[in-house]
């Protein structure tokens, strides 16, 4: 019974890397809707939740329980399958995104290697993008099932904000794919490691992906989709207790995954300046990088609240025009120009 | 037409600049604003461990007061309540009987005084009515109350602590 010999280290190693990642994932994004609300506050001048806890610190705990004792309302019109599917869908592909980020170079544990990355597919940036227009479906399912024009109207506009905005965002990437010639995020990382971060190759087709990721996320000022004031809270509108909260949740699980992969693809990842002349050993070196990604990570996140605080939403044909008529041309320059530099460097 | 104030500005109608339309500096401008609000000091005042003074001109809440020796000084002359705009006081009187000189100060007493605190404004008309002093206005606000009786206040809820009792 050789046949099927399983690596038992391997699936063990696998398991608590996915599981870490994933407790990761949930302990950011709890702790995003503290530092979310605390941003706001000192951008209002006001001091932001401090009751919970020192600093407020046991908010996120009690929001969390506060929705999961919330009476749980399906409407009697609604499509009851699809209902609880949308915010299901959500979660899901909000947590899938971040297996193919690396979270940092490899551990040695007693003569193992262990990679700090889930899984190091050759197409890892293709598969984030297969896997972030899936999202859009928990958001397009949560308000058709809904029954709800508010909730309708806020799917449409999800829909059409995601796909204007996720070809300007392809087209900055395949600019930046041009240039690292893998679509494999370690290799882009390792070839930062070496090298100059990408930002500094590509400034343009960093500031789209950024918009753009503002865009795929929901978050203002391109938040139409749940816009509180014209929609009522948009597709989540008929939503309540931990549906809702699935539904928040994955918001900024989404805004954790992006930042990071941000920092990955554009700020060097795990790699900071200088890091291979410290004369330190393997596993110190590893700990050390996850840390810098970790801390590009919330300066991303810092940044997205920052936004949100500061810039007032767009409205649906201003968010259209910026997309088609100004993202998309300026997606196309960068990649025209990065060709051409590309070619001649070749010859 | 003049001008009212030196402050009119004319709505500027120009069609926008190349740098107006690409948008970028303005949310730049924007953003550095709210950065430094962070670091602002803040304006919230946390109530229940700090509290914000009072101005030395405040008029919250009545007391009726009493003399060196205890005694009640109102004498229900009344004059409080014509001065009282909004006609929130009523009062009864009554006359003082032999061997309650301890209680009250002159030989009319009010037997019943209460203040409707939803009527009153707290203009303090009925502090500066008062010829004997026994009416001011105190530093504290009306407190939240379930059903309107509860802002009827009585004799009971405005004289202050006999000064005696205390000893």
């Amino acid at each position: 019974m050789t046949l099927l010999s399983i690596d038992w280290f391997f699936i063990i190693e696998k398991v608590l890397l996915i599981s870490g990642v994933l407790v990761l994932s949930l302990v950011v994004a709890m702790y995003s809707t503290w530092g979310e609300r605390k941003i706001a506050a000192w951008i209002q001048d006001r001091l932001g939740p401090n009751r919970a806890g020192p600093m407020g610190l046991l908010q996120p705990l009690a929001d969390g329980g506060k929705l999961f004792f919330k009476e749980e309302i399906i409407p009697s019109t609604s499509n009851r399958f699809l209902f609880i599917l949308g915010p299901s869908i959500a979660m899901l592909v909000a947590c899938m995104t971040s297996a193919v980020i690396p979270w940092g170079d490899t551990l040695t544990i007693a003569g193992r290697e262990i990679s700090l990355q889930v899984a190091d597919v050759n197409i890892g940036i293709l598969f984030i993008f297969g896997v972030v227009s899936m999202g859009v479906y928990g958001i397009m399912l949560g308000g058709w099932a809904s029954n709800n024009k508010y909730s309708l109207m806020a799917s449409v506009r999800a829909a059409s904000q995601i796909i204007s905005y996720e070809l300007p965002m392809g087209l900055a990437l395949i600019a930046l794919l041009m240039m690292t010639g893998s679509l494999s995020l370690k290799d882009i990382v390792e070839q930062q490691r070496h090298g100059l971060w990408n930002v500094v190759y590509q400034p343009l087709g960093f500031f789209i992906f950024l918009v753009c990721a503002f865009a795929e996320c929901n978050r203002a000022p391109f938040d139409l989709p749940e816009a509180e004031n014209e929609l009522n809270g948009g597709y989540h509108l008929e939503y309540s207790s931990m549906k809702l909260g699935f539904f928040l949740f994955a918001e900024y699980i989404n805004m954790f995954i992006s930042s990071a992969l941000m920092a990955t693809m554009y700020f060097g990842g795990y790699a900071f300046p200088g890091m291979d002349k410290l004369g330190l050993d393997g596993n110190m070196l590893t700990i050390l990088g996850f840390l810098a990604l970790f801390i590009k990570t919330l300066v991303f996140i810092f940044f997205f609240m920052w936004v949100r605080w500061t810039v007032p939403r767009f409205r649906y044909d201003q968010l259209m025009r910026l997309g088609w008529k100004v993202m998309i041309p300026l997606a196309l320059v960068n990649m025209l120009i990065t060709g051409a530099v590309v070619l001649a460097r070749q010859h | 037409m003049q001008a009212l104030t030196n402050r009119a500005k004319a709505v500027d109608r120009r069609p926008m600049t190349f740098m107006e339309k690409l948008y970028i500096p303005a949310i730049a401008k924007g953003m550095s604003i709210t950065f430094k609000h962070i670091f602002q000091r803040k304006a919230t005042v946390s109530f229940p461990e700090k509290k914000r003074d009072f101005s030395p001109v405040f008029r919250g809440l009545h007391i009726l007061n009493r003399d060196e020796e205890g005694r009640e000084r109102c004498t229900a002359c009344g004059l409080c309540a014509v001065a009282c705009p909004a006609e929130a006081i009523t009062m009864e009187a009554a006359e003082r009987k032999p061997g309650e000189e301890n209680l009250y100060r002159e030989e009319k007493y009010a037997a019943k005084y209460e203040i409707n605190m939803l009527r009153c404004i707290f203009c303090g008309f009925c502090e500066e009515a008062c010829p004997k002093d026994a009416i001011y206005l105190s530093e504290t606000f009306a407190p939240a109350n379930y059903q309107r009786k509860g802002f009827i206040y009585g004799k009971d809820d405005l004289l202050i602590p006999d000064p005696k009792e205390g000893k």
